[in-house]
């Protein structure tokens, strides 16, 4: 029984990982470029408005079975197009970061709300994506259900670990990016334009949380509302603190949070008397204790992490 | 000198409208309405009549509050984000007492309820704020998680221990609670609307604020510590307690703000009582440069906005949600524009561009006016 039990949270747990990796490891190319991107919650939004549209729209034609790229492609474009936004007013502009992102976050939230109160009105279901089951991996007992049974996006979620460990530590534009956050001064005098640094990883960074938001519509609720995205964009900044500012981390981060919340979906369903109020509470309880007992010593984040870049001063 | 000065001022002031009113005109044409239609609604439809101006002070009453609060937590170099949780739990600690001591006379309930909203504002926040101090949290995230947080607990309240027994008897179970008593509601200023007396109230806290931030120690410790930490605590001010107290006033207005709209427009608690005032109050504070007397006019202009974005719901099929739009745009703007308003360095450079082969304009000079 307990055997079973274990099995059902995780192979909930990892699916429902998905939007929060995929964003905070986006958030993690902007913080680690400097820029504390706070907006990614009004990003991933936008994504998920734009990531259900197509399927919405193309219900009964015959290209339904495209719509679930297009509904990516547009909620990376979308995640590009607010990043380079906010690349402008807090790169450019050298706006408060925090402060900027929260307008952001409004931004995303009213536009993607005010279109979806417009063009469809009241919460309605879209086919989602399909599970792709790895064939052969797919029977390895135990695991084989709980990792390789999933939709395509959570194996490319994961694979995206490795991917930007790799593009961080051991690519010459990871350096680049690492060196606009921790010594911007330092490779400006070494030929890197800092500035432009930023804005690319603003916009990897957008791309990615607009990929979490259509992972929210199209695959983990297949529907959209106004209130789907629920604070999980902001997780996804905790995340990036709690995880160090490394890939791994990360990872860790979102697996212990999905796994919370399915383990909060199996208590509620096992009928265990509990306010649904507090069940629901639990993550954001999470990410303060866990933002408070990771140890300020080793909390070595970017140092230039939330500071404008500006080659005409002294500091 | 001071003529360009002022041009230069007017003409970021000037492109960061033009840029607020183009980004939401953009959204409004992707939904097919038209943006000088909508914009001649929010701005004229409110005052038509009596009702439409009282409304929108009505409005404006919560957003000083959480402005005022939030231009304490900014000043003093904290942000906090979280004015609508902290809101909600000061209507939950409003609403308690004023139901709790139904028999008292007005003129003790009503400060001491107006006070539970203070305190449970102020106990909100001051959790991120030493959770700041003391453990290095950021109290963006932390105020955020708060928030959300606080609406569970709001939820939970309003439909378990205080739900009106009414509620329950009808079968309807609407998840409000009981109607506060007669002693414990703000009297209405003008008979026939909405607006109540605390209007007055968040008119003297102003006053309140401003010689609190400004003739007052106590508040040029926060206020330094909040413009240059390192150096305030080298003169000897306390940085982490002035981050907690900076915290815990700025709830304790949120709170104020969340017992004043319970206690005059509501009179009683109700779902979705707090309607975005915690946000919008964040773009007011901002709008009105963290001044109260900037704040003030601030806040009657979002209030005409607000009551503005309701009207066009019903004329012109714009979803409110578009204020979120709105306010996000004007955040936006307004930061940047920030960072070009006091900069003199950037103005210099605006300078030059005007008038590029001056010979007397020698670096010398210009330093002495920057």
């Amino acid at each position: 029984m307990t055997h079973g039990f274990i099995y059902n949270i995780l192979s909930l747990g990892v699916p429902f990982s998905v939007a929060l990796l995929l964003a905070s490891l986006g958030e993690n190319f902007n913080q680690r470029a400097g820029v504390f991107n706070l907006g990614c919650e009004g990003i991933m939004c936008m994504g998920a408005f734009l990531g259900f549209l197509p399927s919405y729209l193309l219900k009964t034609g015959p290209f339904l079975p495209y719509a679930n790229l297009l509904g990516f492609a547009l909620a990376m474009a979308a995640g590009v197009v607010l990043g380079l936004l906010f690349a402008l007013v807090v790169v450019t502009f050298r706006a408060e970061q925090g402060i900027a992102g929260i307008g952001l976050q409004m931004l995303g939230w009213g536009v993607a709300g005010t279109l979806f109160r417009h063009f469809i009105g009241g919460v309605t279901g879209v086919e989602g994506m399909a599970a792709w089951p790895i064939p052969g991996l797919n029977r390895i007992p135990f695991l084989g259900g709980i990792l390789f049974n999933h939709n395509p996006m959570v194996y490319l979620a994961f694979l995206m670990v490795p991917a930007s460990w790799y593009i961080l530590y051991k690519s010459p534009w990871g350096l680049k990016v690492r060196a606009a956050g921790t010594e911007p001064r330092a490779a400006d005098s070494m030929g890197i334009n800092v500035n432009r640094v930023r804005y690319q990883a603003l916009m990897l960074g957008g791309a990615m949380a607009g990929l979490g938001g259509a992972y929210l519509s199209l695959c983990q609720a297949k529907m959209f509302a106004d209130d789907l995205v629920a604070g999980r964009g902001f997780i996804a900044v905790a995340l990036v603190y709690f995880g160090r500012w490394s890939p791994l981390g990360i990872l860790g981060g979102a697996l212990l949070f999905s796994i919370a919340q399915s383990l909060q979906l199996a208590i509620q369903v096992g009928g265990i008397k509990f306010p649904y109020e507090f069940a629901v509470m639990l993550p954001y309880v999470l990410v303060i204790l866990v933002l408070a007992l990771a140890r300020k010593a080793r909390m070595r984040g970017p140092t230039h992490l939330g500071i404008p870049y500006n080659r005409e001063m002294r500091y | 000198m001071n003529r360009f000065k002022l041009a230069y001022g007017g003409a970021i002031i000037l492109l960061a409208a033009l840029a607020s009113i183009a980004g939401s005109a953009l959204v409004l044409w992707a939904i097919g309405a038209s943006p000088w239609d909508t914009y001649v609604t929010i701005f004229t439809g409110p005052f038509k009549d009596v009702f439409g101006i009282t409304e929108i002070l009505v409005r404006a009453v919560p957003l000083i509050l959480v402005a005022l609060g939030i231009a304490i937590a900014f000043r003093s170099g904290i942000i906090n984000i979280g004015a609508e949780g902290q809101m909600i739990v000061g209507i939950l600690a409003a609403t308690a007492v004023a139901l709790a001591l139904p028999g008292w006379p007005k003129w003790a309930l009503l400060p001491l309820v107006i006070l539970a909203g203070a305190l449970g504002g102020g106990f909100w926040a001051g959790i991120a704020g030493v959770l700041r101090a003391k453990l290095g949290v950021n109290e963006i995230l932390s105020t955020v998680m708060l928030n959300y947080i606080a609406a569970q607990f709001y939820t939970f309240f309003l439909r378990g221990p205080m739900i009106d027994p009414g509620e329950l008897e009808t079968g309807s179970g609407t998840p409000q609670s009981m109607r506060l008593p007669e002693a414990a509601i703000l009297s209405r200023l003008v008979p026939g609307t909405r607006l109540h007396t605390g209007l007055l109230l968040a008119l003297v806290l102003c006053v309140c604020v401003y010689f609190f931030l400004w003739h007052t120690t106590w508040g040029f410790r926060l206020r330094a510590s909040g413009a240059e930490a390192k150096a305030a605590r080298y003169a000897g001010i306390r940085v982490e307690g002035s981050l907690v107290t900076a915290m815990v006033l700025s709830g304790a207005f949120a709170g104020i703000a969340g017992a004043v709209e319970v206690t005059g427009v509501h009179h009683r608690a109700i779902e979705n009582i707090s309607s975005g005032y915690g946000f919008a109050g964040i773009v007011v504070a901002l709008f009105g440069a963290l001044h109260p007397a900037g704040i003030v006019p601030a806040a009657v202009f979002f209030g005409l906005l607000l009551v503005g974005a309701d009207m066009t719901q019903r004329s012109a099929g714009v979803p409110a949600n578009m204020i979120l739009v709105l306010q996000g745009v004007i955040i936006l703007s307004i930061v940047s524009a920030k960072m070009y308003l006091n900069n003199a360095y950037a103005q210099e450079k605006v300078r030059r561009w005007f008038s590029p082969k001056d010979p007397a304009e020698t670096p010398a000079k210009t330093g002495g006016q920057a």
